[in-house]
């Protein structure tokens, strides 16, 4: 049967979690020997070609609902569209990338489905003692091997959990009619507010963070050099955003975002437990602090113990040689 | 306006998490529980929305007897009744089913509850909930104010906000900033042990996942540490060890 994935973009292109989402179900496919693996993206707003290029990631189908209304994300829309999609296409597994939107649409299409849900999901399922998923859990200080029960299944998938396919090559995008009530946008979006042209931090491969050590807001420019030539988004600890240095969704941590990119820099941020939860699961942690005693450097791969305002230029520099 | 704010019985944020009987169970020796810090935020803009506009906040938590003394610590930062639903919290699809029924029962208004709990990290539960009961449900909302039966929410997209309006009944997921945590004070804590605490029995003990074992992630294997004046050997590090650059 095929595997469903849902496609979510940000200002009108693919994003990268979803291109990963749809790596990951065709990991899962060639496990269980499946074939088909159909993408489905909401909304007119993404190219065609775009959404051809799927086939790269690995998806054999696209299907895209040109509703113009699926532009913004309504969870109760999107959540009806993809429960149409899993009954006409037949499909029992539906991928998703964990995300703002992905997860309370998923719950809903779980309840619709009478299916099994898991969410943050680190690595491809486990099909020996049935469907066995690993997440992460304890906010990324521990793992879970969950057994899903029920015939349908829904996935939703932590950054990184698979490499990103990039060897297939484009397929057909054809369109597929949802019947949508007004019921379905009882929710009137009246603003959204968004940073444009900013690499998101729950996506990004590198995040180069400050905490209450950068002293004020007037400080950020060198980090956000530094995110610049490293294609990085900026992050901060929860202080940082109380404080109103930095907005909210850039604040990481226990209450904040969990990040998971290849590198986390981390920059006068003590490394408290609460921050650690966020973040420990990257794959390599950088820590500049002048406190050789700071936490974080426990949780460290690599450290300099010293002044951010010295080193963080230095970095930049050093980085922008080595890329010469 | 009567809002039902669901809870979780949560280790501590700073807790060190081990398990026992060959990593099937968590390891809850020397643990201090806390009301999950998400939903302490719910809770604290529940008893603001009352005090702004009257009404009750019921306190909601699925668990055994031992989850009692945090829902004490709810009715002391101001909630006026708790209900237990006397059952192991076994998964997402269990726990909303449970709540779905009180919901009903109760004919709430306005159900808050944090954007996800601090142990399962599912933030399942309040989609499922709504769907269950074909109401809205938002999250992570970061702003909540009542106009009316309309609700004007912000919830957090990444890379910014998003503003909604839309009307009660509705579930909603809650972060901060949505209000700061409320530190139960004296006379809260004494008025709280008179306040109704319902145990009432599980209406349902369907689940469709179960949980096979639990593992700790490996040990990190100790920090390299480069001199103010080696960032070049520190880019080199990143450049051919961890292959980043
Ligand atoms: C329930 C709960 C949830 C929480 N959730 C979060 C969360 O999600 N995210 C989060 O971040 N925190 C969270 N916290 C707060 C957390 O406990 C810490 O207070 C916070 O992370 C500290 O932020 P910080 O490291 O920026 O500041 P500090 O702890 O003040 O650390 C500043 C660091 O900067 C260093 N420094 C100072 N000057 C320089 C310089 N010139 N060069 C280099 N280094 C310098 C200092 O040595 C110090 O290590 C939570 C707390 C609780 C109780």
């Amino acid at each position: 049967m095929p595997i469903l994935v849902f496609i979510e973009s940000a200002e009108g292109a693919v994003k990268k979690s979803s291109a990963e989402a749809v790596s990951y179900a065709s990991a899962m496919a060639a496990q269980m020997g499946e074939k088909e693996i159909i993408a489905i993206a909401l909304g007119n707003e993404v190219p065609e070609e775009s959404l051809a290029n799927l086939g790269k990631h690995g998806a054999t189908k696209v299907l895209q609902v040109s509703d113009e209304r699926l532009n913004q994300g309504v969870i109760q829309a999107c959540a009806a569209v993809l429960h149409q999609a899993m009954e006409k296409t037949g499909s029992d597994i539906l991928v998703l990338a964990k995300s703002s939107l992905g997860d309370p649409v998923a719950a809903r299409v779980a309840i619709k489905q009478q299916a099994a849900l898991a969410s943050n999901i680190v690595a491809l399922p486990n099909l020996d003692e049935g469907f066995v998923v690993k997440r992460s859990i304890y906010t990324g200080k521990a793992f879970t091997y969950v057994k899903l029960n029920a015939n349908k299944k829904i996935l939703a998938v932590k950054k990184n959990a698979v490499d990103l396919k990039e060897d297939g090559n484009p397929v057909t995008v054809e369109t597929f009619e949802a019947v949508l009530s007004d019921a379905d946008f009882n929710v009137k979006i009246t603003k959204v507010e968004k940073a444009e042209g900013e690499v998101l931090l729950p996506e990004a491969d590198i995040v180069v963070s400050g905490g209450r050590g950068m002293k004020g807001p007037e400080n950020w420019g060198m980090l956000e050099d530094l995110a610049k030539v490293l294609g990085a988004a900026t992050g901060c600890s929860k202080p940082v955003s109380d404080m109103g240095w930095r907005p909210h969704h850039e604040h990481v941590g226990q209450t904040g975002i969990k990040v998971s990119p290849t590198l986390y820099i981390a920059v006068g941020i003590s490394g408290a437990i609460q921050h650690l939860a966020g973040v420990n699961s990257s794959k390599y942690i950088v820590v500049i602090n002048q406190d050789p005693e700071a936490p974080f450097f426990k949780a460290a791969d690599y450290g300099v113990v010293g002044n951010a305002f010295d080193i963080v230029p230095k970095l930049t520099e050093a980085i922008k040689a080595s890329k010469n | 306006m009567k809002i039902l704010v669901c809870i979780t019985h949560v280790p501590d944020t700073t807790s060190k998490i081990s398990f026992t009987d060959n990593n099937t169970k968590f390891n809850s020796n020397g643990v201090q529980y806390i009301i999950g810090p998400y939903d302490d935020y719910a809770l604290a803009r529940a008893v603001e929305l009352k005090e702004q506009s009257g009404g009750s906040v019921t306190l909601l938590n699925v668990g055994g007897s031992e989850t009692e003394p945090t829902l004490r610590k709810g009715l002391a930062i101001g909630a006026d009744e708790a209900i237990r639903v006397n059952a192991e919290p076994t998964d997402a699809f269990f726990v909303a089913k449970q709540i779905a029924a009180v919901v009903k029962e109760g004919s709430y208004d306005l159900v808050l509850m944090g954007r996800e709990s601090i142990d399962y990290n599912g933030g399942q539960v309040h989609g499922m909930v709504g769907e269950l009961l074909n109401m809205p449900s938002v999250s992570p909302v970061m702003q909540l104010d009542l106009e009316g039966d309309t609700a004007k929410v912000a919830r957090e997209i990444e890379g910014g906000k998003e503003y909604l309006e839309l009307k009660l009944p509705l579930i909603a997921g809650c972060q901060e900033p949505i209000a700061e945590w409320k530190i139960p004070n004296m006379r809260g804590i004494m008025t709280a042990r008179q306040k109704p605490l319902k145990v009432q029995e599980a209406v349902s003990d369907e689940t469709m996942t179960s949980t096979l074992r639990y593992e700790l992630p490996p040990p990190k294997s100790g920090v390299t540490l480069f001199q103010p004046d080696q960032i070049k050997e520190l880019v080199d590090a990143l450049k051919n060890e961890a292959k980043i650059l």
